[in-house]
């Protein structure tokens, strides 16, 4: 050890170089976690890099890291000649349907398992639990079946209805309703107010952080859906950006360019909403791990 | 007379309840011969909509699944039940059922291990920065709030022949095929798509569990002498270890369950080096129009994840410690 009292000239020396060796420690220590960021960061550098060339530049030989002439106009293009637009919009209208009905549902599920006792209770939220474990690909078989039948293929609620029961949401704001005192409610209901007007003027204002983290969540969810709205839709006019991105995939002739577009276009609202919300989500992903995230 | 014991009457017949009704209006609003009280029948009304969505979208598609598995359906015909029929020749006959299993399992073990290493050492560099931890959280986790087939689109851009992975293999001098070419490495690339796509969500995990580590725990430890390999596999670790188990359970599930990547990078290709249990049930289903042939691999996939699951749940009573 450097604490050693036979002298005190050794002893100051070797303090400061193990200082300097620690600051040089913590300094290659952001570097190269900096430089991992970085390399992690690259696909979206190369997606947007790409997005505004020529398509001949995307595919040129040698590969560019920098565009020589920059398209922005590639953007509009994408949104205009090949219906990204359409794709987004058809996005938004899914992703938001979802989460609304979403949390409606979840809302009135989790305060009756959370507040109201009634007969086979426990049950029923045990079976919730385990649908958790489904995986989704066996039941989009069925659920086609049921859709079609029902004829609704290529339409909203075809895409909507049949992926907006979420039992993972249901437990976690039953879980968070839990936490809020009981006491609220009993004096709620002394005013002589219903359980519904409990539940919307009384939990939800206090659960909103919970509500903001499923909202968020089943937006990204259905955001990133592929599986369902491919098998949901067919050709364009209802297809969503993640299905959209790959109709342009074709053996001759793939527009590389635009397709890195649309990409881009379709990474927009995940990486805002990651950069807001960061807080939220860190929050949120410590106190959800107890759950099934989903 | 009835109407002088209303109190008696046997609950559910109508005319007796409508008097009954009308009897008990002078009484305490005690009513304890209501078929159903009104709190469940409040119960029932705030369930009906998410039960209604369970019956609908979730219980009534798992038993028709099941069911399924046991026909012979080309979708167009009516199905005809053929018993075990689909089962047995996915295990005898079908000759490409064991590839498929093999690249499943190879995919889910080779990417759950790569996963919890990486967001391991990724979570406890985070860690062990002052400043500037929400920054690389934040970058670490963009990629999970990206569509995963935007993500593979791009990564499909970088793997492409000529394209930037293959100018980099060959300008370090590496020596390597085109990924998306080669039977042998396909499956690498899916991996690191995957990876890219999915590891930030462990990383956040990860932190957040390692920053609620008492900080005194690490102190003692350093007193003791302990350095920090030691300190991560005595205190840390075994501290965090529920949170692992979670991420690696969660991390299973979905990997067993890998379809995105595969359907806009290699469609199962090349050959069949790629093709998974969730490719190969999208591909008999929805391509070749064997629903009753799908729903039996669908059902091979539910065992395997059962399985897996269990197994890991199992395993937990060895390494995962709980604060009791």
């Amino acid at each position: 050890m450097t604490n050693s009292p036979t002298s005190r000239h050794p002893h100051s020396v070797s303090a400061n170089r193990h200082r300097l060796l620690r600051r040089i420690g913590t300094f290659v220590s952001y570097v190269g976690l900096s430089l991992v960021a970085l390399l992690f960061l690259f696909p979206f550098f190369w997606m947007v890099s790409n997005a505004v060339r020529s398509n001949a530049e995307v595919m040129a030989v040698p590969v560019r890291i920098f565009p020589e002439e920059y398209q922005w106009g590639n953007f509009v293009e994408a949104l205009v000649s090949l219906p990204f637009g359409i794709f987004l919009l058809n996005s938004l209208v899914v992703a938001c349907g979802v989460t609304a009905i979403v949390i409606v549902v979840s809302c009135l599920s989790a305060y009756a398992f959370a507040r109201l006792r009634f007969p086979g209770q426990e049950g029923l939220l045990l079976t919730y639990l385990s649908t958790l474990m489904i995986p989704q690909v066996m039941l989009v078989i069925p659920l086609f079946l049921v859709v079609s039948k029902l004829g609704w293929i290529n339409t909203y609620h075809g895409m909507i209805l049949p992926v907006a029961f979420s039992s993972f949401g249901t437990f976690l704001l039953r879980q968070f309703i839990l936490g809020i005192p009981k006491d609220l409610d009993e004096a709620a209901m002394m005013d002589g107010a219903s359980r519904l007007r409990i539940l919307v003027t009384v939990i939800v204002p206090l659960a909103m952080p919970a509500i903001g983290l499923l909202a968020l969540f089943t937006f990204i969810a259905q955001w990133k859906s592929f599986l369902w709205p491919l098998i949901a839709t067919s050709g364009v006019e209802k297809a969503m950006l993640p299905l959209g991105l790959t109709l342009f995939q074709t053996q001759q002739g793939t527009a590389w360019n635009y397709i890195m577009a649309g990409a881009t276009i379709s990474m927009v609202p995940g990486v805002i909403l990651a950069i807001v919300l960061q807080r939220v989500i860190y929050r949120g992903i410590t106190v959800s791990s107890g759950f099934g995230g989903r | 007379m009835r109407q002088l014991s209303p109190w008696r009457n046997p609950p559910g017949m109508e005319e007796d309840m409508s008097e009954s009704a009308v009897a008990e209006l002078p009484l305490q609003p005690v009513q304890p011969r209501r078929f159903l009280k009104p709190e469940t029948q409040t119960a029932m009304v705030f369930l009906l909509p998410s039960f209604l969505g369970f019956m609908i979208f979730m219980a009534l598609p798992i038993v028709a699944s099941f069911a399924l598995s046991f026909t012979n359906w080309q979708l167009i015909s009516t199905p005809s039940f053929v018993g075990f029929q689909n089962y047995i020749k996915l295990f005898t006959v079908d000759p490409s059922f064991y590839t498929i299993l093999g690249n499943t399992l190879f995919f889910a073990v080779e990417y759950l291990a790569v996963n919890i290493i990486v967001s391991l050492t990724l979570a406890v560099w985070i860690s062990s920065l002052k400043h500037g931890k929400a920054i690389f959280r934040v970058i670490f986790f963009l990629p999970t709030f990206t569509p995963t087939i935007a993500a593979s689109v791009v990564w499909l851009l970088i793997f492409t022949p000529d394209g930037l992975a293959d100018s980099v293999i060959r300008s370090l001098g590496l020596g390597l095929p085109n990924f998306l070419l080669s039977s042998s490495w396909a499956m690498q690339a899916v991996v690191i798509v995957t990876l890219w796509a999915n590891v930030g969500y462990n990383v956040v995990m990860f932190n957040a569990a390692l920053d609620l580590v008492p900080k005194h725990y690490l102190e003692a430890a350093m007193i003791d002498g302990a350095g920090p390999w030691r300190r991560f596999w005595r205190i840390r670790l075994p501290l965090i270890s529920p949170t692992v188990f979670f991420a690696t359970v969660m991390t299973a599930i979905t990997s067993l369950q890998v379809f995105d990547e595969i359907f806009a990078m290699t469609r199962g290709g090349p050959g069949s080096a790629t093709a998974t249990l969730g490719f190969a049930i999208y591909q008999k289903g929805f391509t070749n129009f064997q629903m009753g042939y799908a729903s039996a691999l669908a059902w091979v996939m539910f065992v395997m994840i059962m399985a897996l699951t269990i197994l890991q749940f199992r395993m937990q009573r060895k390494w995962v410690h709980y604060d009791e």
